[in-house]
């Protein structure tokens, strides 16, 4: 899932300085999975700017509405009558949702409340952790399903380097080297013989370096 | 001038804090009149959302009192409750409220007189502190 963190507080009162009646969108996709943008996060954001407004002697209106995915216009439209009545929308999604509501909504402020940080996983409860850097071309069945472009600090294809020690990366004693985890699971699997398979130098270009990307499927196109 | 009266919500989890103020009142203790108790069926069941909307409301202090640690009747509630408090107390001194308005206490339903002693210390707090800064210039 997509992984964000919502931005400190101080920056969200900063950016609704200005504004006496916003709107809090939140989503009910990815970002509420990781705690950050489902309608609890919601409703505690509009209360802490209700408290922070109020403590000034500013009062502000806020409503509140979340969205079953905010990356998508059917779902979006439906914001349409709240985002109308407020000054500008403050989104609690991921930078696309932020996005898709700037595309839908022309002539409205709108705000992002989170910082959209990776795509990942959840270890457990409260813990979120990077698996996909969005490459564009998946190695996971020559890298025993883990992946050094994603968690290799520097993204090594013929790893690991001379800074992995007992298993972790040089970076941190927190963050496991990668390559090592791969040379552990290929030798459990039996298949330590891939690691001969040199990787030759990746294409770049569908991991964005050519540019926006785009996915057209035109048998679902209307 | 009048005494400034704090108002304080107080979260009690059903199986210690809320007995425990059951047995205060049988023993005929007196404890400062400030306190507002809401029961819950555990600690764990208070989420963030309700000690800031107390907190919005203009409560001047929040406590959360849940069962000794260790003795929870759901077995971990009490220290969900604690990591909740604690993330509160963060946001809100952010925002320029004294952290020491929200405050975890641990006790069991025999602690009647402990009741009293928590309500009292944290009335003292609270007037040290003053009126919540929302009703004061709100």
């Amino acid at each position: 899932m997509i992984i964000a963190e919502m931005k400190p507080i101080e920056e969200i009162l900063d950016m609704i300085r200005d504004y006496q009646k916003i709107l809090v969108v939140g989503c009910k996709g990815c970002v509420a999975v990781c705690s950050t943008g489902g309608p609890k996060e919601v409703s505690v954001l509009a209360s802490l700017i209700r408290i922070a407004r109020k403590k000034e002697g500013r009062d502000i209106v806020i409503d509140e509405e979340s969205l079953d995915r905010q990356c998508e216009p059917e779902f979006v439209d439906l914001a349409g009558d709240k985002v109308a009545d407020a000054d500008a929308v403050l989104s609690l999604a991921c930078g696309a949702g932020v996005q898709m509501l700037a595309e839908r909504f022309q002539d409205k402020v709108i705000l992002p409340g989170c910082n959209t940080t990776f795509l990942g996983v959840t270890e457990e409860l409260g813990v979120w952790s990077e698996r996909c850097a969005g490459c564009g071309n998946c190695i996971l069945d020559k890298t025993a399903g883990l992946c050094p472009i994603a968690r290799c600090s520097k993204q090594l294809l013929n790893g690991p380097c001379g800074g992995s020690m007992n298993g972790k990366c040089e970076i941190s004693k927190d963050v496991d080297c990668v390559w090592q985890l791969i040379i552990d699971r290929l030798t459990r699997l039996n298949r330590l013989e891939m690691l001969e398979e040199i990787f030759p130098v990746k294409d770049w270009s569908p991991a964005g370096h050519g540019g926006p990307r785009k996915m057209v499927r035109e048998d679902l196109k209307t | 001038m009048k005494e400034f009266e704090p108002k304080i919500i107080a979260f009690c989890c059903q199986y210690c804090a809320y007995a425990a103020a059951d047995l205060a009142g049988s023993m005929r203790l007196k404890y400062a009149p400030n306190i507002r108790i809401v029961l819950v069926p555990c600690t764990g069941r208070i989420d963030v959302i309700h000690i800031l909307r107390a907190v919005e409301n203009g409560a001047d202090g929040v406590l959360v009192a849940g069962c000794l640690e260790g003795g929870c009747h759901f077995v971990e509630g009490n220290f969900k409750a604690k990591n909740r408090v604690r993330y509160v107390k963060n946001l809100l001194g952010r925002i320029g409220i004294e952290e020491e308005r929200v405050e975890m206490f641990n006790l069991s339903s025999a602690e009647g007189p402990r009741f009293a002693e928590i309500a009292n210390e944290m009335t003292e707090r609270i007037k040290t502190l003053g009126p919540s800064p929302l009703r004061r210039e709100g």
